[in-house]
């Protein structure tokens, strides 16, 4: 977090300063790790078993947190008998299809009940909960009973009942030993159990515990399964609602929180809705019936849609037409970032836009990425500088190797300078959901314009050229509300008038101030039903900066939080069932009897008259299902997920699974990866997999590298390598690796190294430093390789692309690469140039006897 | 005034110039919550308009500064230690590393300002020493008087460039460049007396917490140079970090050199008309021998 977070470490210094402990766990010692009171480094890829570690020990030292874990999660609910655990099943769940590669999720069902997940993949039940919800849609009722259809699921309070959550849980953890630990993740069980200690003396009614997370934990095939992993853990340990408490997503750049709240994702609409996928015959009804709640705030689904197609469509979308519901896009598949790569080396894709990103350097496999570029007919590239992305058709490293020719490349790319975040109005959300406008202090230089001004314009002009067209396909284009008053000489589109769209409008036009007001029948707008609020009254929320000083210790007049001004989301959890804080020095809402309502320090996260002993009809649906102690209001059930019984993917239980290209077996199971991870998209002569564990070649690609950023440079370098002021800090690209390993392999300080895979094979700098310390795994001794990726060919500071190593294999649940841990040889000297470097890793991926199948295994 | 009166200030507070109510601004750089950001290097730089100076990989951890020099005004030292291994024998366990963000020490006797023959070197209002570049003419005298080896000279334009301490943002109000970007105040400015007082508590407050490495380096205002106006607390010996460990003004001992030298010179021309003396003597009496 130092090295990455500097501005947002100061907040772990004072935490540090009024006596917090800080525990850094990573494969290096950082920069945080200097300031750390505790530094725990282990093997890049094995998180997972640390983080059963601690939830196996949280269950049988028995310091879960007895009275929140009962109430507030689901460890007393039975989960379906058809359900088998990894431990029955060697590594699989019940429900692998080996075939396609999927989970059925139906046997990890509550028993009793049908649930829906509050985020993730909804659409897994499509076709069971939709069938009933398009025939009664047809009769023109708002929601179905199909996939909304959620009985009341079988509990045992007692947590004693065999099938019951915490009896799987434990069962299922019970072999996450500090044994295990030790031998997967490296970590000597003295410090693994000083981690414990300090992990649950510090959690419970009077203490809480945060952990914080970046790309370290979400760049794997089991990405979101190491986050589960801490979720679990926070929950059982009762951190979760809680001043201190929470698990805090540090990402790579700003405002990835506000592009993931009104999303650049290709699966999402703004504020979470899921994007539609292709089902025939699919109308707005049978969408909220099946990817909607019946329980818990997700019930209000459609009046969030309903508004959503209004922001956007306007007077066009009416009940008649079913709010232009059809015009939204359908989702076919995956279309990430990697597919529309595969799809553009297939020649599917013609085009590509590009805002202030470098693939050719910063995505995974940068070779293919470049690969598939050169196959586009258009490109268009707006940054700062002329980035490896705009430049590649003429001085990649496929221009050098000779695969690639200029003057066969038939993209024709067109490079837009952009405005930076100085230059233009706008909010940023960080990891906390906190929105904090900033205003432009100058104007663009020269032909520099902000996203906001390419986008608007490129649409303006986009409809002006369809104006008249009688085309059904273009109506969505020109229906839509593409109406933002423009300021200044270069006609900046207000960014002000855009965040008063998202945060809605009522029938009059008059700004909404909380998500609750929003309709499902057409008569209010919402650009993004979280962030209803911001524009409160009319005026920019985002852009308050009162002191700190002059408010009380919330701060709530800084900024603006969503949903509603809410500071700590779940806040609900932070009072015992009766609504009393579990203790004073951690107090922040409460239930006020005599006034009948929540009361204390933060905006309550429950509704506000809503007693503690409220229990709900067997008719309520929506909010009014969810009891007085169900603090997880958008779940269905209220309660925290220890177990998922749907939403994800590749298991209801985080289980480890090595990485794609591992030089070690699987400790834990006979399952070496997980078995639905996205490779067979992937199977390409330039992303070759590796052989992993104990299979024949793996000893060709012995140890683990991890990639990471530094301090000094951003990312792939597009807004620090052109600065000398940066570049002269890290000037170039380095390798880190131990004393033992440069004496293993005759590795110099300041020396050249090459790093091989069997993608490609890159040169660094080497910094020989015991911060990068060898670990004893498996009872072998196990070195690590660190590899900033900032660099490229382009820029003021120079050097190899650390990504162009790694393989495109993918996190099923949110197909995210699997670019922190991966296997690697190192060996000393400079790589070849020319043709000779791709035939450096051909030599490789012989002598590893690698084929097209290798590695694509289950 | 000759070269031969150099005028020591002689308030502790260095303040001799200004009588006046404004009290010594200085650094407390309490490198025990440094992260090594180096925002405080690229901070100085925008702000002063101090020129990048190489793209050069050091191999000296993730230092590539190397030192403070005409074109680095704040410099970040990196220092890679192994320590006693801790009792639960974690892989990693027994590292340490030290950063600290190293600046123009300030001094309230400085060298510096001493020997600059053209009265480019001065002491501002908040006891900060300044080069004014308009009238520096590069002889350079200044950069050997440097006890710290700060001070130095531009290869482009001959002439010395170090801190000002951001003379310019203090005049309006402002605190220098650094202190503003550092996340984590590990850069402090203020007034001197309170940083001082501030500083001590700290380091009782690490020594209470069991870091008995802890010290302040620069703060003694009866030191080799008076104490600096740019101090530090820092966790280890201060040659481990670059720093001289006893500084002491290179023209504390000019007066007494220019009086053992006088003493000499008058010794000397004693000498010399004495042997005139007994020259003419001599002749006067060889005089007459020759006669």
């Amino acid at each position: 977090m130092a090295e990455c977070h500097p501005v947002g470490f100061q907040w772990v210094m004072e935490a540090k300063a009024r006596g917090a402990t800080v525990i850094h766990i990573d494969p290096r010692f950082t920069r945080t790790s200097a300031v750390a009171d505790l530094h725990v480094p282990l093997r890049a890829g094995s998180d997972i078993v640390f983080l059963g570690g601690l939830i196996n020990y949280v269950l049988t030292s028995g310091k879960f947190f007895r009275d929140y874990v009962v109430n507030y999660t689901n460890a007393a609910t039975i989960i379906t008998e058809d359900f088998a655990d990894t431990e029955d099943l060697d590594g699989l769940f019940s429900g692998f299809d080996p075939e396609r590669r999927t989970y059925d999720i139906r046997t990890w069902e509550y028993e009793g009940a049908e649930v829906q997940a509050a985020s993730g993949e909804r659409d897994q039940e499509f076709e069971d909960r939709a069938r009933s919800g398009v025939r009664e849609a047809a009769r023109g009722e708002a929601h179905g009973s199909g996939g909304a259809h959620v009985g009341r699921p079988n509990v045992d309070l007692s947590l004693e009942h065999p099938r019951c959550v915490f009896q799987i849980l434990a069962r299922h953890y019970a072999r996450y030993t500090p044994e295990a630990v030790e031998q997967a993740c490296g970590v000597p069980q003295e410090a693994f159990r000083r981690v414990c200690e300090l992990v649950t003396r510090n959690s419970g009614r009077d203490r809480t515990t945060a952990w914080v997370y970046s790309v370290g934990w979400t760049q794997h095939t089991v990405g979101v399964q190491y986050v589960r992993g801490a979720s679990i853990l926070q929950a059982l340990l009762g951190n979760i609602g809680r001043p201190g408490g929470g698990i805090m997503a540090l990402r790579g750049h700003a405002s990835i929180q506000g592009s993931t709240d009104i999303p650049t994702l290709f699966d999402l609409l703004p504020g979470y809705i899921p994007m539609p996928h292709a089902h025939s015959n699919e109308n707005l009804d049978a969408f909220v019936a099946a990817e909607g709640t019946d329980r818990g705030f997700w019930a209000n689904m459609r009046a969030y849609t309903v508004s959503l197609l209004k922001a956007w469509w306007g007077d066009a979308a009416t009940e008649a037409n079913d709010y232009c519901f059809d015009y939204l896009p359908r989702l076919t598949g995956s279309h990430s970032t990697y597919e529309t790569v595969m799809a553009q080396l297939a020649g599917d894709c013609a085009g590509y836009f590009i805002y202030g990103e470098n693939p050719a350097v910063g995505s995974a496999n940068g070779k293919l990425q470049r690969l598939g570029l050169a196959k586009l007919d258009w490109l268009v590239v707006r940054d700062f500088s002329l980035i490896e992305t705009a430049t590649f058709w003429k001085d990649g490293p496929e221009i050098d190797s000779g695969e690639l020719r200029t003057r066969d490349i038939g993209t024709e790319v067109f490079f837009l300078p952009a405005a930076a975040h100085t230059e233009k109005n706008g909010s940023f959300t960080n990891t906390q959901r906190l929105l904090q406008w900033h205003h432009a202090a100058v104007e663009p230089a020269g032909d520099a314009r902000s996203d906001l001004w390419f986008t608007y314009h490129l649409g303006r002009l986009i409809r002006s050229k369809l104006r008249g067209s009688a085309d059904e396909m273009d109506r969505p284009v020109l229906d839509l509300t593409w109406d933002y008053p423009v300021e200044g000489a270069i006609a900046e589109p207000s960014a002000e008038a855009v965040l008063a769209e998202v945060n809605g409008r009522d029938a009059d036009g008059t700004p909404l101030t909380a998500y609750l007001q929003l309709k499902d029948d057409g008569s209010t707008t919402c650009g993004c039903w979280i962030y209803c609020g911001v524009y409160a009254d009319g005026a920019n929320q985002a852009a308050r900066r009162k002191p700190g000083r002059e408010q009380h210790w919330i701060a709530p007049e800084w900024g603006w939080a969503w949903p509603a001004n809410r500071r700590i989301i779940y806040n609900r959890a932070s009072a015992d069932p009766d609504g009393k804080p579990w203790s004073e020095r951690k107090a922040l809402i409460w239930w006020d009897a005599e006034q009948g309502k929540w009361t204390g320090h933060d905006v309550p996260d429950f509704t506000p008259d809503k007693a503690p002993d409220y229990q709900p009809p067997a008719d309520a649906r929506g909010d009014a299902a969810l009891s007085g102690r169900d603090p997880f209001i958008m779940q269905s059930d209220g309660k925290a997920w220890l177990f998922a019984p749907a939403g994800l993917l590749d298991g209801p239980l985080p289980a480890h699974y090595e990485p794609q290209d591992s030089p070690l077996p699987n400790l834990l199971y006979r399952q070496q990866r997980n078995p639905v991870r996205q490779v067979l998209a992937f199977v390409h002569p330039d992303n070759r997999l590796q052989p992993s564990g104990g299979a024949p070649g793996a000893a060709v690609f012995p140890y683990v590298a991890t990639t990471y950023r530094l301090t000094e440079h951003h990312t792939a370098g597009g807004m620090s390598r052109w600065l000398p002021y940066l570049s002269e800090l890290q000037p170039e690209l380095f390798c880190e690796v131990s004393p033992e390993l440069a004496a293993e392999r005759g590795l110099t300080h300041l020396g050249w190294a090459t790093i091989v895979t069997a993608r490609n094979a890159v040169e660094a700098r080497v910094l020989v430093t015991e911060r990068i310390p060898p670990l004893t795994v498996q009872g072998r001794r196990l070195h690590q390789v660190g590899l900033p990726y900032h660099w490229g060919w382009s820029g003021y500071s120079t050097g190899d692309s650390v990504n162009d190593l790694i393989e495109i294999s993918l996190d099923p649940n949110v197909h995210i690469q699997e670019t922190k841990a991966f296997a690697c040889d190192i060996r000393p000297g400079r790589r070849p140039i020319g043709a000779a470097r791709p035939a450096l890793v051909r030599d490789y991926q012989r002598r590893a006897g690698i084929t097209e199948r290798t590695g694509t295994e289950p | 005034m000759t070269a031969i009166d150099v005028p020591l200030t002689t308030r502790p507070d260095g303040m001799d110039s200004y009588p006046g109510t404004q009290p010594r601004m200085g650094f407390f750089t309490d490198t025990s919550v440094c992260i090594g950001c180096k925002a405080c290097e690229v901070a100085c730089k925008e702000w002063n308009h101090v020129p990048e100076d190489g793209l050069v990989l050091t191999g000296m951890s993730y230092d590539n500064t190397a030192g403070l020099s005409a074109d680095t005004w704040r410099h970040v030292a990196f220092i890679e230690q192994r320590t006693a291994a801790p009792d639960d024998g974690a892989p990693g366990g027994g590292l340490r590393w030290l950063m600290s963000s190293d600046v123009c020490k300030h001094c309230t006797h400085a060298a510096c300002l001493d020997v600059c023959p053209t009265g480019a070197l001065m002491r501002t209002e908040f006891g900060t020493v300044v080069v004014q570049s308009d009238i520096c003419n590069g002889c350079g005298y200044c950069i050997p008087a440097c006890p710290y080896g700060v001070i130095d000279q531009r290869k482009e334009d001959g002439r010395a460039w170090k801190c000002t301490l951001c003379y310019d943002r203090l005049g309006a109000g402002m605190e220098p460049a650094c202190a503003k970007a550092c996340p984590t105040e590990s850069i402090q400015f203020g007034p001197l007396d309170e940083l001082r007082e501030r500083a001590q508590a700290r380091v009782s407050e690490l020594h209470a917490a069991g870091e008995d490495s802890a010290r302040l380096y620069g703060n003694d205002p009866a030191d080799g140079v008076g104490g600096d106006g740019a101090f530090f607390l820092l966790l280890d010996e201060p040659e481990v970090y670059g720093l001289p460990p006893d500084p002491v003004v290179t023209t504390r001992d000019l007066p007494s050199m220019w009086r053992h030298a006088g003493a000499a010179a008058v010794t000397l021309a004693a000498a010399a008309a004495a042997s005139f003396a007994v020259e003419a003597l001599a002749g006067r009496l060889g005089g007459g021998g020759r006669r």
